[in-house]
């Protein structure tokens, strides 16, 4: 990193001017598939946001041990084994949230946030640093869902917190979700569906790419490092297959 | 100074036609009233009431998200009227109004405004105003009201319609709209001659109604041939669900049919193919808004491989052609 940066700055990036899902369109899949409902939104995100800031800090620890050409298969066996373990809780706690969120528990292991920020930041960052921007990400991450799942789930099932009971048992608490009067008996179904998965993931990107733009400034340019949300972090910048280098090369041709 | 008269100097154009989007729309309204007055006499005037509601959402959604985009206001061409009566005409006439509300506000919102507004929305909105609203309330679209001979009458007896339930009403009166339906696809004859008012005024070219109808009946015919009766399931393919609506109205949308000669027929013969697979093989009883959908977002690639050449141009040799392809790739 040339330029040092404020602890507090790694952990807030996540949340909107990096939001993982919503700016860098990162882990896209996960997103479509649990943010039906505000229960599964929330199981995915601290599921995915534990297993972040586990990999994260190990991959920091382990950053000068892993040689660079293997490094990809190290970090998958660093996370795959935080995704069991994370998996079997889920197991053997929350049953009803294993089958909500089905096969997406274990393909947390190739979500790609987690390879993603394994390999843009915590590979070359101190382990202080790689925690922050991990729980940044995570909480980020669950952010987006949950904004998505609270408008997918109110208008498209007529429910919130629907199951949220299953989650709260664990630690004891008797929890009920909320049935909104007039839309329960009349969904607009089509939001639950893919379609409508797509539709509001399109919108709530848009209104973020607004606030974390907002007036006056410059819009993002695909071309170029300038305008890149991943530029801080980019493994790539200020080499020859920078996109910086590349728009040149292309400008030259 | 000639004769003392001033010389006027301008660009061109010197002539233009007298064509603007205002008129061609208000011709689209104009051949929409006989089908529009066929539904009030088959449906009974709540026909008339919920058109008018989707009407009345469609406009007020066009103008209150153009203030919010603050963008110029562009509800005189009249585009959003069209919009609003096409759905209305894809709803049966007994939906509860506030479900209409949402199918015009989809339409209006997401498919037309959020894309840029009249001339950029990538399918019909009024086509993805039904898609959206048979998604999500597919009991209450797709349970139509009998028709009841008479005015002022509504029947709440729901039918399915006759490609659903296999039985198919006399042709006279599939022609005449005496069948359970969607509000304005009913009326064979209403919509036909709406179909001949729009050739007359020349706002739609026939080319994509007559071979989209006729590329169902070239595959309805082969199908029949197969399950017997080749003519009378033929006759009621084309009769019954939307398909003269679809053909007429909605296919022949300028913003999302080809502009090419030869693209309007790929679009059309495309729309017939993907209706009738959808119509024998799918899950669903009827396939036109889907099909005119899917069509809808191929139209750019259509385009791009219709696009004519230039006259006068000398064609390109084989040589030629290979040197240019050595050129790409370097």
């Amino acid at each position: 990193m040339a330029e040092k940066k404020s602890l507090g700055k790694e952990f807030s990036k996540g949340l909107i001017q990096e939001n993982p899902v919503l700016r860098l369109v990162l882990g896209t899949c996960p997103t479509l598939a649990t943010s039906t409902s505000l229960t599964s939104a929330i199981g995915m995100g601290v599921a995915a946001t534990i297993v972040l800031v586990c990999s994260n800090v190990v991959i920091s620890l382990l950053r000068k041990i892993i040689p660079s050409k293997i490094r990809i298969p190290a970090y998958i066996v660093v996370i795959a084994s935080f995704v069991t373990i994370v998996q079997m809780l889920v197991k053997a706690f929350m049953p009803a949230l294993d089958s909500a969120l089905g096969v997406y528990l274990p393909l947390i292991v190739v979500n790609c946030i987690i390879l993603g920020r394994a390999e843009a930041f915590a590979g070359k960052n101190s382990v202080p640093a790689s925690f922050l921007d991990g729980l940044g990400m995570g909480i980020g991450f669950t952010f987006a869902l949950m904004v998505m799942a609270t408008i997918r789930e109110s208008l498209g099932s007529g429910t919130l917190f629907d199951g949220i009971g299953d989650l709260t048992s664990v630690f004891g608490i008797a929890a009920h979700g909320i049935e909104i009067p007039g839309l329960v008996n009349n969904p607009i179904g089509i939001l639950v569906a893919a379609p409508g998965g797509f539709l509001v993931f399109g919108l709530v990107m848009a209104l973020a790419n607004k606030i974390a733009e907002g007036k006056g400034k410059p819009k993002a340019e695909l071309k170029g490092c300038g305008n890149c949300p991943m530029a801080k972090s980019c493994s790539l910048i200020n080499t020859d297959e920078s996109c910086d280098n590349k728009a040149k090369e292309e400008a030259k041709a | 100074m000639i004769n003392g008269k001033m010389l006027h100097v301008s660009a061109s154009p010197h002539a233009r036609s007298r064509q603007t989007t205002q008129n061609i729309m208000l011709d689209v309204v104009i051949a929409l009233i006989p089908a529009l007055i066929a539904s009030a006499i088959i449906f009974g005037l709540r026909a008339l009431l919920v058109t008018a509601v989707s009407v009345a959402t469609c406009v007020v959604a066009e103008f209150v998200m153009r203030k919010i985009l603050k963008r110029n206001n562009t509800i005189q061409d009249l585009s959003a009227v069209v919009t609003g009566m096409l759905l209305a005409f894809n709803v049966p006439s007994n939906i509860p109004l506030w479900m209409v509300m949402t199918g015009d506000i989809f339409a209006i919102v997401i498919i037309k405004q959020c894309f840029g507004g009249i001339g950029q929305n990538f399918i019909n909105p009024a086509i993805g105003g039904r898609i959206f609203m048979l998604l999500s309330y597919s009991t209450p679209m797709t349970s139509w009201p009998t028709p009841k001979q008479g005015f002022m009458t509504f029947d709440a007896v729901t039918s399915a319609t006759p490609l659903a339930s296999g039985e198919f009403p006399s042709i006279t009166d599939m022609l005449l709209g005496l069948r359970g339906g969607s509000l304005g696809e009913t009326c064979i004859i209403a919509l036909v001659i709406g179909f001949i008012y729009l050739l007359v005024r020349k706002v739609i070219r026939p080319i994509i109604p007559l071979t989209y109808i006729g590329t169902v009946a070239v595959v309805m015919f082969i199908a029949g041939l197969v399950k017997g009766e080749a003519v009378t399931f033929t006759v009621n393919q084309l009769l019954s669900g939307g398909l003269f609506l679809g053909a007429i109205f909605m296919a022949t949308d300028y913003t999302t049919s080809p502009i090419t000669t030869k693209g309007k027929y790929i679009f059309a013969i495309g729309c017939g193919l993907f209706t009738c697979l959808i119509r024998l093989f799918g899950s669903l009883p009827e396939g036109v808004s889907y099909s005119i959908a899917l069509m809808n977002v191929l139209v750019p690639l259509i385009e791009r491989f219709t696009t004519p050449k230039p006259f006068g141009t000398p064609k390109e040799t084989k040589e030629e052609k290979k040197a240019k392809k050595e050129a790409a790739k370097a």
